[in-house]
């Protein structure tokens, strides 16, 4: 509650809260911003007519657009507020505000997985040391030896004959090489306290290897993990947009930033007549990430002064 | 030293080799018809059995270590085998695309550390004053920035609209004149070879293409060697030898980059490894958005054509760049450090 209050208190971090607040709100209001034309399939894009080109917004002032639709006295494609992608005619509008859904979903998703594998991996790791400190470690390497992307796209193409083209399949890729920042940081944090004097209390009073661990260990080691995994949230967003960027993310019409840009790489020689296309999932991205960022940033000044200063993009 | 350097080097192959295991085993997620379909040079044959016999040809069906065995066979005599997507061995196209991307990276290098490391020092030197707070909001916005959202305003602003900077990587005049043969292809990097051959105009545009990737690829890159020159230099600002400096009288400017920043470097030289994965990673994306045609953008043509041996072979490169380039950065920690002793 005290962190919060701080985090409330800084003017950087209280900017990146309400913008939080206002994707958030955005995401649980989506069906009623941008009502679906399939109500089964929400997240299906809508689509409006047929044109080869981009189509602009169909009014001048987007704001007045939303407003029409969200009275109900306009169809999305009578309005088409941010226009349309040039394949398919997919709304942008539409996209973006289910698209907030996917990108909250899938930040948390990655971020949560991944960190709930490194804390496994790297408490085991640290917690019974010797030969399985050893293997963990080496396995780490393993890992660590692949560029972080690069890994992802190999992960992505391989699983995708398998089992589809999708959210899941990008985001299984993604954690599948994203854990061992973790593991490697609580190992470490871990290392420190085992030999700590309340852990030997724990362990002379007859605690298990579980309880000691759960109980003891990881409660007084977990916040720096934490808090670089809350501040990872942000590239993670980044990063699966980047795969459905590459056509290895989203299916096809699924509402998602990435896939909404991918849309703007058919038509880079005309990207001043269809500045839409661009502009519009552009700033939808940056600022979601920024606001994750600002959040992460401001957090890990507060709640961990030993890494004030550090590395800290 | 050069024992640890020979015990690096000793761990090398043991590492390579857990990686290809690594490669093997993503590959081996395939099920063995998709594996099969993968030799056949045309079209998937519509009956059955010749899918059977090819999975009984390649023993795609063995036990995994025979299956590894083989395939790791074929890479150590550099067969990796063939390219749809570059319709040539996966080595050659390798080999093809490389030039390409080194080039890019080379000259992204450049303001990625010139830039990086100077505004990282001033933003020290200027520590709480407005300097610094516009590189950390500059670094913050940096790191929020996809790059291919960058990338992407980049070609609206000076493309589409000003048609200041092309795409691709050199015009269509270079590409005849060069198969008309009146340009040679030394090195296969366009600057180097332009000058070689005394063109300058084809220097001038190799590097009018090279503007805008170079741009998109070094700027994230900005942000990280930004933060950590600041504050490696924000400790070193603090030592007794820095106030030393000072009080003997020295002028301000060799305080700064004489005394201090030399030993503010230390740190900032192991972000080496982390700057290697930058840029391979970037490649991928910086490639595709602006069609330039390297390394990067074949490897991402492939994976969305599910052209997995072009992706195998990609990824392998990677991972033996990415490791020979961390030993390179160990030992360069190690050199430039004299307090580091490698046991």
């Amino acid at each position: 509650m005290k962190t919060f209050l701080k985090l409330l208190k800084n003017p950087i971090s209280l900017m990146g809260i309400l913008l939080l607040l206002f994707f958030a709100a955005v995401a649980i209001a989506a069906p009623w911003l941008a009502p679906p034309p399939w109500p089964r399939e929400p997240y299906r894009i809508a689509r409006c007519g047929f044109s080869p080109t981009p189509r602009p917004p169909g009014i001048n002032n987007p704001l007045q657009g939303i407003w029409l639709i969200v009275t109900r006295q306009a169809k999305i494609c009578e309005v088409r507020p941010f226009g349309t992608t040039g394949e398919g005619q997919y709304d942008i509008y539409y996209g973006l505000v289910w698209g907030t859904r996917t990108a909250f979903k899938v930040g948390i998703y990655i971020t949560g997985m991944s960190l709930a594998i490194g804390l496994i991996l790297g408490s085991i790791s640290a917690y019974f040391g010797r030969w399985i400190d050893e293997v963990i470690m080496r396995i780490v390497d393993v890992f660590m030896a692949f560029p972080f992307l690069v890994a992802a796209i190999t992960l992505a193409a391989v699983l995708q004959p398998t089992i589809g083209r999708g959210i899941v399949t990008a985001m299984i890729a993604l954690i599948a090489f994203g854990w061992m920042g973790y593991a490697r940081l609580i190992r470490g944090d871990i290392l420190s306290i085992k030999e700590r004097d309340y852990v030997q209390a724990a362990r002379a009073a007859g605690a298990g290897h579980l309880r000691i661990l759960f109980r003891h260990i990881l409660p007084n080691a977990i916040y720096p993990t934490l808090v670089v995994a809350s501040m990872d949230i942000g590239s993670y967003v980044i990063s699966f947009a980047a795969l459905s960027f590459l056509g290895l993310g989203a299916e096809v019409g699924y509402a998602d930033w990435g896939q909404m840009l991918s849309f703007a790489r058919n038509w880079i020689s005309r990207l001043n007549e269809f500045w839409w296309i661009i502009v519009y999932p552009g700033t939808t991205l940056i600022l979601f990430v920024l606001a994750w960022n600002l959040v992460g940033d401001a957090l890990r000044d507060i709640l961990d002064p030993r890494l004030r200063g550090r590395i800290t993009v | 030293m050069v024992a640890y350097i020979v015990r690096r080097l000793m761990l090398l192959p043991l590492l390579m080799f857990l990686v290809t295991l690594f490669v093997f085993g993503i590959f081996s997620l395939l099920p063995p018809k998709q594996r099969a379909s993968l030799y056949l040079a045309g079209d998937v044959p519509k009956s059955p059995d010749a899918m059977e016999r090819v999975i009984e040809r390649y023993g795609l069906n063995q036990p995994f270590h025979i299956q590894y065995l083989r395939w790791i066979s074929h890479i150590l005599r550099g067969d990796f085998g063939w390219s749809k997507t570059a319709q040539r061995p996966v080595l050659g196209a390798l080999a093809h695309y490389f030039p390409a991307t080194l080039e890019l990276a080379l000259w992204a290098i450049i303001p990625v550390i010139f830039v990086g490391i100077w505004l990282g020092i001033l933003s020290a030197t200027h520590h709480n004053k407005p300097l610094d707070h516009f590189t950390r909001v500059f670094a913050l916005i940096g790191w929020s920035f996809p790059s291919y959202v960058y990338g992407l305003l980049l070609i609206m602003v000076f493309y589409a609209s000003l048609r200041w900077f092309p795409v691709g990587r050199v015009s269509d005049w270079v590409l005849r004149l060069e198969s008309a043969g009146l340009f040679r292809n030394y090195t296969g990097m366009y600057t180097i070879d332009a000058i070689l051959n005394g063109r300058p105009d084809v220097l001038a545009d190799a590097l009018r293409h090279m503007v805008m990737p170079v741009l998109t690829l070094a700027y994230i890159q900005w942000a990280l060697l930004l933060r950590v020159t600041r504050s490696s230099m924000l400790e070193t600002l603090r030592q007794e030898y820095v106030m030393t400096a000072r009080a003997k009288g020295l002028p301000e400017r060799a305080v700064i980059y004489k005394h201090a920043a030399r030993n503010a470097m230390i740190p900032v030289a192991t972000m080496g490894g982390l700057l290697l994965i930058g840029l391979l990673n970037g490649v991928v994306i910086t490639e595709t958005v602006f069609n330039y045609p390297g390394m990067g953008r074949w490897a991402a043509t492939a994976a969305s054509q599910l052209d997995i041996l072009s992706v195998l072979g990609f990824t392998l490169f990677n991972c033996a760049l990415l490791v020979l380039g961390n030993l390179f950065v160990d030992i360069l920690y190690a050199l430039i450090d004299p307090r580091i002793r490698l046991e």
